[in-house]
């Protein structure tokens, strides 16, 4: 018994394939869809923002963010208590193994390769991200502060995010979301390819 | 009940996203540079699976757990919005490595760095809201 779950613990320890993934994702989009919700998590930036009292400045924030979108704040937090419990119990101990082209790019816009952080787990985000000379230089500051105001303000805009567009209305066949899609990929891409390496290049 | 259902469902998520890696910066560069075809595997098969039980959901007019209909609500046609958005959002996409779910489940795993990701995209979100009326929808 206790070598079955060892093995089981092995297993899920493991990078799990793409396809487990696209299915899993699928599941939990589709509760939600039979539990009457719809799945995107940028939606729940909207509903934090009228949580704190947004709505009295800007009446795109007055409404009833805990009737429509509490759940969601429950999606978030479960989100993160995930994060939690896979990085503590089935966390990898080998670094990423990602393309070579990545490795040299990373290390081009000036990040460090895939490691093992000091306790020897898996780290799936640059050292960088764990150190404060880095997060409160101007480079670090910059993507964080810059990066994420972009996040909020175009997945508002679009109206969803990855979760609300790429997954949720695709699915749905929704052409919305299709050109949502590929205003995603033409910021990312022209991110990745111009800017990055203008800003930070070596 | 309903508090235990969705916390259960977002720990689902965050398991997922973390343990096949797509919370990752690393694959989300790998992925802008056509490096691997993990993230397109992710996506793909996502969407495949979701067009195909969508339509079933529909072709069977399942209802809810709790007997009532499924709506799925078509979104207004625009392409400004949804391509001048979308580019927005795809800028700090690759600029972070990070999207929103991935946000929360990136804190959960103790970066918290993110934070300020997460902080910063609620100012964005606010600011969307103040603007709005004069952004081309």
């Amino acid at each position: 018994m206790f070598l079955f779950a060892q093995e089981v613990t092995d297993m899920l320890s493991q990078p799990w394939p793409w396809y487990v993934s696209g299915a899993l994702i699928v599941l939990v989009m589709q509760l939600l869809v039979f539990n009457g919700k719809s799945f995107g998590v940028s939606a729940s930036m909207r509903a934090a923002c009228s949580a704190m009292g947004a709505g009295k400045s800007v009446s795109f924030f007055d409404f009833d963010w805990k009737g429509s979108q509490g759940w969601n704040m429950l999606f978030i937090t479960g989100a993160a208590i995930g994060g939690f419990i896979s990085m503590q119990f089935l966390s990898g101990d080998e670094a990423m193994d990602i393309g070579s082209k990545t490795m040299e790019y990373v290390k081009s816009i000036g990040f460090s390769e895939p490691e093992v952080a000091d306790n020897g787990k898996t780290m799936l985000l640059p050292k960088e991200y764990n150190d404060p000379n880095f997060v409160f230089s101007a480079k670090g500051l910059f993507i964080l502060i810059f990066g994420g105001f972009l996040i909020g303000f175009g997945a508002r805009y679009a109206g969803g995010c990855t979760s609300g567009h790429a997954i949720s209305g695709l699915s749905q066949l929704q052409i919305p979301s299709l050109i949502a899609v590929i205003g995603f990929f033409i910021g990312g891409l022209t991110m990745t390819y111009f800017i990055l390496p203008l800003l930070f290049g070596a | 009940m309903k508090f235990v259902k969705y916390l259960g469902l977002g720990l689902l998520f965050g398991m997922v996203m973390t343990k096949s890696e797509a919370v990752s910066w690393y694959r989300i560069q790998e992925m802008f540079l056509f490096d691997s075809f993990h993230m397109y595997g992710i996506i793909g098969s996502a969407v495949v699976l979701g067009i195909i039980t969508t339509a079933l959901i529909k072709a069977l007019n399942l209802q809810t757990f709790k007997g009532e209909e499924i709506k799925f609500h078509p979104k207004n046609m625009s392409v400004p919005r949804y391509l001048i958005g979308g580019i927005i959002f795809g800028l700090g996409w690759s600029m972070t490595g990070a999207c929103p779910g991935p946000m929360y489940t990136l804190l959960g795993q103790g970066y918290w760095a993110v934070l300020i990701i997460i902080a910063s995209a609620l100012v964005g979100t606010y600011l969307y809201g103040a603007l709005r009326s004069k952004l081309p929808h």
